[in-house]
């Protein structure tokens, strides 16, 4: 987070990342990758060709490997905005618990009693 | 001159659409939130709104970042829901009300709030499960008001503050009273409570601060515009944000109001769940 100095605008809250302008100027073409992803074609041209869909809409280098290896936390530092990437979850069948466990380090079924756990 | 009866919040989870056309009202795991809403039924059929300003934030279907307005007034013949990405069955358009749009659009501006208008604008599940849970088989309802919905930015910060919601909810009062038709306006605000999708703290859900914000937001909403937008996201949750939507209803109905129903339950999805029903005095 201080790779851009001048930009912390935010007090520091563990295990989060504030999607501000700093945030935004980094994921942009992620971002507008997986905004697409709310019309049915793109989802199936990405499923056809995944490199070829990202090179499309220019992601980098860390964007691209963080999408291969399927790292949604490592896709948020790389300026992903969760609302997007919900479109690509739903494009690997994933469920909100289940992106939940996956940035956790915990199995769905523990991160739903996490979740019960705080009624 | 028209009436605003009340303010009715609720929680717009997508789950809840699924859970709706799969009718799992008796279902465990929905009961205890579903049994939130006959009263609110009950109160609709009552009272029976000719318009419902509905308050919700867009997560990515109507705006992309490429244009992000912070506030954003939908003045449009009719709303349509479309696929969000997940390929659910859309539901039908909703009927709008472009002429009480137009009106708030004016009184807003006039009164200095620079929104966005909007003569097309898809609505999401944060438009769409509010209103399928007030008014079952929406839009296909006899009872079905006309829609105006209203944006707030809750996707990229900054975000507005919550004293801004206020603000704006006071100000879009001042609109609603003043358009000049005999009809009852009812006012959404939907979203909430807390809750976080993203990041190590995925999952966080805070009850304390979810029961501090539905104590003061009946009768001491003044109290909670000294929360900053840092604590409300530290508090609520990077996603609790959405409580902003809450308390521009709230500014719109005016200093008295008599609670008539609430709702709290956690979980539903990864969200604490709540409803409030707010009848203007």
């Amino acid at each position: 987070m201080h790779d851009m100095p001048g930009y912390d605008y935010h007090i520091d809250i563990p295990g989060t990342v504030l999607f501000d302008g700093k945030q935004a100027m980094k994921g942009y073409a992620l971002n507008k990758m997986c905004y697409d992803f709310n019309k049915a074609e793109n989802r199936e041209a990405f499923k056809a060709d995944e490199e070829g869909w990202m090179a499309r809409y220019g992601l980098n280098e860390e964007q691209k490997a963080a999408i291969r290896s399927r790292d949604i936390l490592a896709m948020i530092d790389a300026g992903g905005n969760i609302y997007y990437l919900a479109k690509l979850a739903g494009i690997f069948k994933l469920s909100v618990q289940d992106v939940g466990g996956l940035q956790t380090g915990r199995t769905t079924e523990e991160f739903q009693q996490y979740l019960a756990s705080q009624a | 001159m028209a009436r605003i009866l009340g303010g009715i919040t609720t929680s717009h989870i997508p789950a809840v659409g699924n859970a709706i056309q799969k009718e799992l009202y008796d279902d465990p795991y929905w009961k205890p939130f579903f049994d939130g809403y006959p009263k609110v039924h009950q109160w609709i059929q009552d009272n029976k709104p000719d318009y419902v300003i509905n308050i919700y934030n867009d997560h990515g279907l109507g705006f992309f970042l490429d244009r992000m307005p912070t506030f954003a007034i939908g003045a449009a013949h009719e709303y349509r829901n479309e696929d969000e990405g997940w390929g659910l069955p859309a539901l039908p358009p909703f009927p709008g009300a472009p002429e009480l749009s137009w009106h708030i659009i004016e009184s807003l501006v006039a009164d200095e709030f620079d929104i966005t208008s909007c003569q097309e604008l898809a609505v999401d599940h944060g438009f769409v499960v509010p209103m399928q849970l007030f008014w079952p088989g929406a839009p296909n309802n006899p009872d079905m008001p006309r829609a105006v919905p209203i944006s707030a930015n809750t996707v990229q910060h900054p975000i507005p503050t919550l004293n801004r919601a206020l603000n704006f909810g006071k100000a879009l009062r001042k609109a609603l009273l003043s358009f000049p038709e005999d009809a009852k306006i009812v006012v959404l605000g939907t979203g909430g409570l807390s809750h976080q999708l993203d990041g190590q703290r995925a999952g966080f859900i805070n009850k304390e601060f979810d029961q501090y914000c539905l104590e003061n937001i009946v009768h001491n909403p003044e109290e909670l515009t000294k929360i900053t937008r840092q604590e409300l996201v530290k508090q609520a949750g990077a996603q609790g944000t959405e409580f902003l939507m809450w308390m521009m209803m709230r500014g719109a109905l005016g200093d008295e109001v008599n609670e008539i129903t609430r709702n709290y339950h956690i979980p539903i999805s990864n969200t604490a769940a709540g409803t409030l029903l707010l009848e203007c005095a």
